[in-house]
């Protein structure tokens, strides 16, 4: 069914998509969309008070309602997508990186440097991560570069492990050793034999990644350790309006969805990615 | 063959022991990157330099940073967790009352999240592809795939705003009758249950399917069994170990989610005190709370790899 | 008498990973008799264990029965509900699969997985179970027949889980056994006597059988008729010495002739004593910390010298586990040998790899077994034969492309294959790529490690040729290491048998120096000949099959 609804965007790219993981892949461009243009589309500058009455209801002019200030909803979760998908993104491509390509050096060198780079790591991700970055917090106080780092320090060791797996079982391949013999580099061993093998599953591991750390951020912001007025991403949206939920007010329930429909959809569109037909006679 | 898991289970004891010791060197230098010095922040702006200089030499803040360390791990081992900076108590004090409360949140979700993740997860697992399976597959998908925060507002807005059966963010200490406790913990606990069994159903489904892939599950099934045997006789005393690890991992999710869990219901529990220290910058009572949290982590995650090699039929 | 099986016009259609269907199985009609033993013997993808396994109404993950019946024994499979299908598995039909090792479910005992089929049906009390499945381990000649149950899977040895499987197929008194490839897995000389026992209980409880397997010579000793298939169509059905003697489809034909022997045109050996191309002096290689006695904890190969002259070629045989891989990746450097010398081309080599020089790594290339893990699938085919041209030659991109152009053609490949990815090409095609690759370093020798195990019988025929021709172009030597006797002695001038990580002896075919040792001579006895008497005429040694057979 799912075949029929994409089938011929896919099987001429020679990809298969199906419905599923492009509405999840549609709802992530989007949010993309809003980041990269919030300032352009913001109805409202996002510190002007709009509305006489705060925790207003939604009406046309204010389409999301008002926060506790009186503040237009709208923009600010424009603006908020900036700071959520900016940040975790950053995060994410720094974790990644890093933790990708250890992983896979410890897979091809083994020994000790394996050993001793899998313990620490290990350790590293024996630390609750909400924990890790409130210590750091403490430490250093938040701001955005703080929290990028943060973020992505936090999960490095994921990133390294899952990678790190891939690549042993790569490294058993006898390709790897023909290669090894041939004399190859530990470069070329790394980005030409290994990387091409393990690149979607990896790319999938980002999109979790990505979800975690924009759960986490949203966490740490709704705590009020993360993104510091006066910037506010969801997770401190949520937090400033707090007050607005026994009255059931959009502000506070605005927000929540914004995080859920983009996670949701990441995890959609990692579950649903378009794979590659192999079949090639296929008509 | 027996000779192995005596050897493989001291050796997974003896991990867990380094990592708890890089684990506590990095929480302790975490928390002593603080810019600034602690004995001037302590003091307040008026202090004289005398007075700072006799702090430091009191908390032994002039000595190198690994004699410091040293001197707090030999602390912990003592029992002895350092005076807290903002109102001058022992650290253990503080903490003996919240760690209960917190222990008490963690076991009732635990209790009830268990039996009810298995029953979920390998249910799932054995009508794969089923209405059912569907329904639990999307359901616990959108549960891991938002905030805690937002679990427990959705949680608070029914339960309270809407249905009005229990109270909002509210957490008293009035107990008088088991139906104050009931409703008391019923916020939190549903929201933490929600959180940690979407996980274990998750894992737990995953581990059975993955047995029910075997060539030896086949062969029952070419032996005429049925589905149920197939599951129960054939999947599931394969799959023990990883569901096992798979529920004390997903366990470990609680210490994350009890930190926003008690912020947002107020509840007087260990995590809430920390992020009380994190906001006045109470550096022992951080430190000690880090390691408890740390410590929960480390037992549940080498309890699920002894258990998972206590399982291993082969090595039996 | 009534046929107990009727397969007619049988379709299975497989739906590929791009939703497409494809017909797997086109239409095959056979019948089994009461009591007959009928062998399905085809390559690889021909659809012999599919057809085999619609007898119990069963289709793997991904295929459907789409047409045709399948009656056994006045049921149709294709029809029944799947509650009816599961209350003659196991009764009236059972299955033994290719590796029990894998069929065993590890966390239960053997004898309560054997007698499990009694109690699915309800056939017997598991008192009366537990005294039948101990006579049939009798009948299979297991060790200990009245101990062997109570152990796990994990405790006993592969040819002895083959025979297990085989007692719990029986258990149920089923019309019909389907062995599907149940001793491919296995040495030669435990195929004997797994063989013998199937063959003994199959004909004491007057069992149909079905016997799926690649291997013609395994299948003359145990079939009545042979039905051979090729891409999911029957090519010929008749009776075994029919098959054997005047086979009619050209396919059988390329099959009976892949076993016929090839004399090996050997090159005389070298006049002028110059020094050999590959010597390797008392080479001990192992796995493990150095123990107190100064050898490694696990001594995989022993003191082993072996020399290979220029031009000549040597072959290295012995079962599973004796070490012959092991001594062929130390040679190549990529297990360093504990001690031991390697000289190559007259000048001593380092134990690993890493330090030998790029033109010394260059003249000696080795070839794996499996072609699917020794060619990157993430690369193309021009990817991968360039890589040693550019790294070895420092050729630019146009003399790559002269140069792989001409690989292929060596290789008997087309040049279109150039653009595809390996998981596009044929077994057979896989291992052409993987050699043309080592060729592309120029080598002088080549060590073939198992390189016709993973591919049919008409394909390794074809792959031998080609190695032979090359040999004649290029004047290169190998050292062929490989199980299978025959292959060896289609292509060297001199075999080393191993056993146990030692060299029991070494025999020149050209001489006409038959084995002498006891376990050469078992080994070489034990290979199956197309004579369907060949089993029950074979004696051997009781006493030596005990001593080298710890299976």
């Amino acid at each position: 069914m799912t075949k029929r609804a994409t089938g011929l965007i896919g099987s001429r790219l020679g990809y298969r998509i199906n419905l599923v993981g492009l509405i999840g892949f549609a709802v992530v461009l989007f949010w993309a969309v809003i980041a990269l243009f919030a300032a352009d589309l913001i109805p409202y500058s996002v510190g002007e008070i709009v509305d006489t009455d705060y925790f207003g209801p939604m009406h046309p002019g204010l389409w999301l309602g008002s926060d506790y200030l009186g503040r237009d909803m709208l923009s600010r979760i424009l603006m908020g997508a900036r700071y959520t998908v900016g940040i975790s993104l950053a995060a994410v491509t720094i974790a990644c990186v890093t933790g990708v390509v250890l992983g896979m050096a410890a897979a091809v060198v083994r020994g000790v440097v394996d050993s001793v780079l899998s313990r620490i790591l290990d350790a590293m991700n024996s630390i609750p991560s909400k924990l890790f970055g409130l210590m750091v917090v403490a430490a250093v106080g938040s701001s955005i570069p703080v929290l990028i780092l943060t973020l992505s320090a936090i999960y490095i060791p994921g990133a390294y492990r899952f990678s790190r797996s891939l690549a042993v079982n790569i490294n058993t391949m006898e390709f790897m050793t023909v290669a090894r013999i041939r004399g190859e580099s530990l470069a070329y061993l790394i980005g030409a034999e290994i990387l091409p093998n393990i690149i979607g599953p990896v790319l999938a591991d980002l999109g979790l990644r990505f979800v975690f750390i924009v759960l986490l951020l949203s966490g740490l912001s709704f705590l009020g350790l993360g993104v510091q007025p006066p910037y506010a991403d969801w997770g401190a949206l949520v937090r400033e309006n707090l007050g607005g939920l026994p009255f059931g007010a959009p502000a506070v329930i605005v927000p929540s969805i914004a995080i859920a429909t983009l996670t949701i959809s990441v995890n959609l569109l990692i579950d649903n990615l378009p794979r590659k037909i192999r079949d090639r006679s296929a008509p | 063959m027996r000779a192995r898991v005596p050897s493989l289970v001291l050796s997974r004891l003896l991990i867990a022991l380094v990592t708890l010791v890089i684990v506590s060197f990095a929480v302790f230098f975490a928390t002593t990157l603080l810019p600034g010095d602690t004995a001037s922040i302590l003091l307040g702006q008026a202090a004289t330099p005398e007075a700072v200089a006799g702090l430091r030499t009191a908390m032994h803040l002039d000595e190198p940073a690994l004699f410091r360390f040293l001197r707090w791990c030999l602390g912990l081992l003592r029992g002895d967790l350092g005076t807290s900076y903002a109102n001058n108590m022992p650290v253990a004090t503080l903490i003996a009352g919240r760690l209960v409360n917190t222990l008490k949140l963690a076991g009732l979700t635990a209790l009830i999240s268990v039996p009810l993740a298995l029953t979920l997860g390998i249910t799932a697992a054995m009508w794969r592809g089923s209405v059912y399976d569907r329904i639990v597959t999307i359901v616990t998908i959108g549960v891991i795939s938002v905030p805690e925060f937002v679990v427990a507002t959705s949680a608070v807005l029914l339960f309270a705003v809407y249905l009005k059966w229990l109270p909002a963010l509210s957490f008293t200490n009035e107990i008088h009758s088991f139906y104050d406790l009931l409703r008391a913990y019923a916020m939190p606990v549903i929201t933490l249950t929600f959180v940690v069994s979407a996980q274990m159903i998750r894992m737990g489904r995953a581990a059975v399917i993955e047995t029910l892939n075997t060539p030896y599950v086949e062969m029952a099934l070419l032996k005429g069994a049925s589905r149920p045997r197939l599951v129960l006789k054939h999947a599931l005393p394969n799959a023990l170990g990883p569901i096992v690890n798979a529920m004390a991992l997903s366990l470990s999710y609680l210490l994350g989610g009890v930190i926003i869990i008690e912020t947002i219901f107020n509840y007087p529990g260990i995590a809430m005190l920390m992020v009380d220290a994190v906001s006045t910058r109470d550096l022992p009572l951080i430190q000690s709370c880090a390691m408890i949290f740390c410590l929960g982590y480390l037992v549940l995650i080498t309890a699920a790899d002894v258990i998972a090699i206590l399982a291993n039929p082969r090595l039996r | 008498m009534a046929n107990l099986v009727e397969i007619r016009n049988l379709k299975v259609e497989a739906t590929t990973d791009s939703g497409r269907r494809v017909e797997i199985i086109k239409g095959v009609s056979l019948t089994i008799a009461e009591g007959e033993s009928v062998a399905f013997i085809g390559e690889s993808g021909s659809g012999k264990t599919t057809i085999a396994m619609t007898l119990m109404g069963y289709a793997r993950a991904g295929c459907r029965i789409s047409g045709g019946d399948v009656w056994v024994d006045g049921d149709n499979m294709v029809t029944l509900s799947e509650k009816q299908r599961a209350a003659i598995r196991g009764t009236k039909i059972a299955y033994v699969p290719q590796s029990a090792a894998a069929a065993f479910n590890p966390a239960a005992t053997i004898m309560d997985q054997v007698i499990e089929v009694t109690r699915i049906h309800g056939l017997m009390s598991p008192a009366a179970a537990r005294r039948k499945a101990i006579e049939l381990f009798r009948a299979l000649s297991l060790p200990e027949p009245a101990a062997i149950g109570n152990r796990y899977p994990h405790q006993v040895s592969g040819g002895q889980l083959q025979r297990l499987a085989a007692a719990m197929a029986l258990i149920g008194n089923p019309k019909l056994v389907i062995f599907d490839e149940p001793t491919t897995a296995l040495d030669v000389t435990t195929q004997v006597e797994v063989l013998r026992a199937f063959k003994a209980v199959i004909k004491q409880y007057r069992i149909a059988c079905v016997y799926v397997s690649h291997d013609l010579a395994v299948v003359a000793q145990i079939a009545d008729r042979i039905v051979v298939l090729k891409s999911g169509q029957t090519q010929e059905i008749g009776t075994t010495h029919d098959i054997l003697t005047q086979p009619r489809h050209p396919y059988t034909q390329s099959l009976l002739a892949a076993f016929k022997p090839k004399p090996h045109s050997r090159t005389a050996a070298p006049e002028s004593p110059s020094h050999p191309l590959l010597e390797v002096d008392a080479m001990t290689v192992g796995y493990g910390p150095v123990q107190r006695d100064g050898q490694p904890l696990i001594v995989a190969v022993r003191s082993v010298s072996l020399k290979v002259e220029r031009g000549r070629n040597l072959g290295i045989v012995g079962e599973s586990g004796c070490g012959k891989s092991t001594l062929a990746r130390a040679i190549a450097g990529i297990h360093p040998a504990h001690a031991g010398d390697i000289i190559f081309d007259g000048h001593e080599l380092w134990n690993t790899a890493r330090k030998r020089t790029r033109s010394q790594l260059r003249e000696l290339q080795i070839v794996f077994q499996h072609a699917d893990t020794a060619l990157n699938p993430a690369k193309s085919i021009e990817d991968i034969l360039g890589r040693p041209l550019a790294f070895y030659h420092g050729m630019d991109r146009k003399a790559r492309d002269v140069r792989i152009n001409a690989l292929l053609d060596m290789v008997h490949l087309p040049r279109t294959v150039r653009h595809r990815h390996p998981g596009e090409l044929s077994g057979g095609e896989k291992q052409r790529i993987n050699f043309a690759r080592a060729l592309a370093a120029d080598p002088k020798l080549i060590l073939c490690d198992e390189i016709t195990s993973a591919l049919d019988t008409v394909v390794t025929a074809a792959v031998i040729e080609l190695l032979k021709e090359l040999q004649r172009e290029l004047g290169l030597s190998y050292v062929f290491i490989s199980h299978d006797l025959s292959v060896v002695e289609a292509i060297c001038d001199e075999i080393i048998v191993m056993y146990r990580g030692q060299k029991m002896e070494e025999i020149t075919p050209a001489e006409r120096k038959a084995p002498q040792h006891p376990y050469s001579k078992l080994l070489f006895s034990s290979v199956p000949r197309l004579d369907p008497s060949w089993l029950d005429a074979l004696r051997q040694d009781p006493d030596q099959v005990r001593d080298y057979c710890q299976r």
